[in-house]
């Protein structure tokens, strides 16, 4: 046993000669100190790394069956549900991993505007982070495309028809980026490129970048104190706890409720009542025949609620389609528009409190109006809560500063 | 705050009532754990759509599998042309002479029941009735002036559309829709036929996806040791935190 951990702890010393490994397991993970009042909004990092990682491989094993090619795209996708040994399951992980991707992202996204994580000195954590959900945007969009349906097929060509609406250049715009004059299959071949290859590679190291500066600040907490003021005289953080084991045992058990989830889903309903997977993408693709209603998936749809309700101007849909880029756009701004001294919801005003919930509101109503065909009555709602939705960002220097904050207490509660 | 909730409450009546238009749909009442009704669906797949509807991502040999049939029942009662256990469900008819005789080439239908769901093709299989100004004599309730003719007919009868006329909101009156009479029996029974598309509807879901059949299964057992997984993963944490204050 002894020769055992001797050999152990000899090869240890001799890769930590030339390579940095127990230094890194020391300042990333014991050594490094979190606050210990994260709550449940603080699992939805870990979950977002974890829905990545299955991507990821289930990706890998889809590729090996997958055919880019328009006339053999949907057959190989049904081959890979039948005919591949359990084909149907690495399928399904990668379609409800898609929808699990923007349900946990936009937790965490929501969590950093609860508890305003955003706030100096986590600004550019914040960017990178929203530099990631953007590419995850273009991810979701170009994957959609493969299995080559009648959405896959129209969902494209109704996007890729937007940048059509830019001015002077537009027609030539979205005929650059199809490859075609409509969706085809050379559009099939450079977003499976895009989604195989360019876009995961950057995720990756948007991830990265995305760690490493949370590394540099710290995480926040649900309320909002730096840790880091207060140090005992060990020169640790006395409101902090090392991140491994207490984090990596604490984590475990929100990727376990997680995949209970997640899996519930994958075995008992990975079409979620065609949320997941829409009914009219088991129709292979057919450019003659344009659906009558064409949604895009749940997660792009209060940003296709916002596009179709802006009315056009003179003519053209560039201002819904301008408005549409702004409502992503806008989350990069937060750190700067938000004027409060302090950044937890725990000890903002009224003000802040109900514009936050506004929000939620107006995001969760566009997202259910983007799913529906276009009405009266749901187009008036979308213009009100496309209003609502704007208003919560470029109001918030005003409501921000006009806020009654609570103290802000000196050591974290719970 | 009020008035938010008012407009939500809003949103959902409209969705309510937008769902609700149409004609109904029956519910197809299947069930795929009935294997002697997917084997009788299975016949009549084979016996009357299969002649002009393919199923190219379905195996002759993967449905015995899954079916409890064995292969030299499907050889001999299934396959009549020169194909072997192990090929897909396709058609000798070409999609341009299909188009030209029916207006449209038959769809298909591998995946139909989970593009159109199984009480679309219940009431479709069940909503044919005579209609002397189409082509094929017939018509249909779920889906208006369809190119099918209606295979079935030996089997349910014709049937013929009793309308009835209802007052619109603005007092004009119109025709609508009432019941099906049959006009001419068929060699079943409604309640025989009723079963027989039942059982065909059962089988095309199961086609739609063959490891539904066991996915429910093997879901049930991940999910069990999930959660003892998480459970052993919280007695850990409480363990650790303790002295966390």
């Amino acid at each position: 046993m002894n020769a055992v951990v001797k050999g152990l702890t000899d090869l240890r010393d001799w890769i930590d000669e030339r390579f940095p490994l127990s230094e890194f397991y020391h300042s990333q993970l014991t050594g490094y100190y979190a606050p210990k009042n994260f709550n449940f909004w603080y699992f939805f990092g870990v979950l977002s790394l974890l829905v990545f990682v299955i991507q990821i491989l289930t990706g890998i094993w889809l590729v090996m069956n997958y055919k880019p090619d328009a006339a053999m795209a949907f057959g190989s996708v049904e081959y890979i549900m039948r005919d591949v040994e359990w084909g149907w399951l690495i399928r399904y992980m990668h379609s409800t991993g898609a929808s699990a991707f923007f349900i946990v992202v936009y937790l965490h996204m929501f969590r950093g505007m609860l508890y305003g994580s955003y706030k100096k000195p986590r600004e550019l954590l914040w960017l990178l982070g929203v530099v990631v959900y953007l590419a995850l945007m273009g991810e979701a969009f170009m994957g959609y495309l493969l299995p080559w349906g009648q959405m896959s097929f129209w969902g494209a060509q109704v996007i890729t028809s937007l940048f059509g609406a830019v001015p002077v250049i537009g027609p030539d715009l979205a005929e650059w980026i199809r490859g075609d004059y409509v969706i085809s299959d050379i559009t099939l071949n450079r977003f499976f490129s895009f989604h195989v290859i360019a876009l995961p590679l950057l995720l990756c190291g948007l991830v990265g970048l995305h760690l490493v500066a949370l590394r540099q600040t710290g995480s926040n907490n649900p309320d909002g104190i730096e840790i880091k003021k207060n140090k005992g005289p060990d020169g640790k953080p006395l409101d902090g706890i090392p991140f491994h084991p207490y984090y990596t045992v604490k984590d475990l058990v929100g990727v376990g409720v997680f995949l209970i989830l997640f899996f519930a889903v994958v075995f008992f309903g990975p079409e979620m009542g065609g949320y997941f997977l829409e009914h009219n993408n088991f129709i292979p693709a057919n450019p003659l025949v344009t659906p009558e209603h064409i949604a895009p998936v749940w997660y792009f749809t209060p940003y296709y609620s916002i596009l179709r309700a802006v009315p056009p101007m003179f003519g053209s849909q560039f201002p819904g389609v301008i408005a549409m880029g702004l409502a992503v756009v806008l989350f990069f701004f937060l750190p700067w528009l938000d004027r409060s001294v302090v950044k937890s919801i725990r000890y903002r005003g009224v003000w802040y409190k109900s514009a936050l919930a506004v929000f939620v509101v107006s995001f969760l109503i566009l997202g259910f109006l983007g799913t529906q065909p276009v009405t009266d009555l749901y187009t008036l709602l979308a213009r009100i809560f496309s209003v609502t939705y704007f208003l919560f960002f470029l109001a918030m220097p005003w409501y921000t500063s006009i806020d009654k904050t609570k103290p802000v207490p000196e050591r974290v509660t719970h | 705050m009020k008035r938010l909730i008012a407009i939500v409450v809003c949103c959902w009546a409209g969705v309510a009532l937008a769902s609700s238009g149409g004609s109904a749909l029956h519910p197809a009442g299947n069930s795929l754990s009935d294997t002697a009704s997917l084997q009788r669906g299975a016949r009549t797949f084979v016996n009357y759509c299969l002649s002009c509807h393919s199923a190219q991502y379905m195996r002759y040999n993967r449905m015995a599998e899954d079916l409890g049939l064995t292969e030299d029942m499907v050889v001999d009662n299934m396959l009549f042309t020169d194909k072997k256990v192990g090929d897909t469900m396709t058609v000798a008819m070409r999609g341009s002479d299909a188009s030209q005789w029916f207006g449209n080439a038959p769809p298909d239908l591998s995946v139909v029941a989970r593009a159109r769901g199984t009480d679309w093709l219940y009431s479709f299989l069940t909503g044919f009735y005579a209609d002397p100004k189409k082509p094929t004599g017939v018509n249909n309730i779920i889906f208006a002036d369809t190119a099918m003719p209606h295979v079935l007919w030996e089997l349910q009868g014709v049937q013929k559309m009793v309308t009835r006329f209802e007052e619109t909101e603005e007092g004009e009156e119109h025709e609508v829709f009432d019941h099906f009479e049959l006009a001419t029996p068929g060699i079943q029974s409604e309640l025989e036929y009723q079963r027989t598309v039942r059982d065909l509807v059962n089988f095309l879901e199961y086609m739609g996806e063959p490891a539904k059949l066991k996915r429910y299964h093997i879901g049930m057992w991940v999910l069990v040791y999930l959660v003892i997984f998480t459970l052993a993963a919280y007695l850990l944490k409480k363990e650790f935190w303790r002295d966390v204050h």
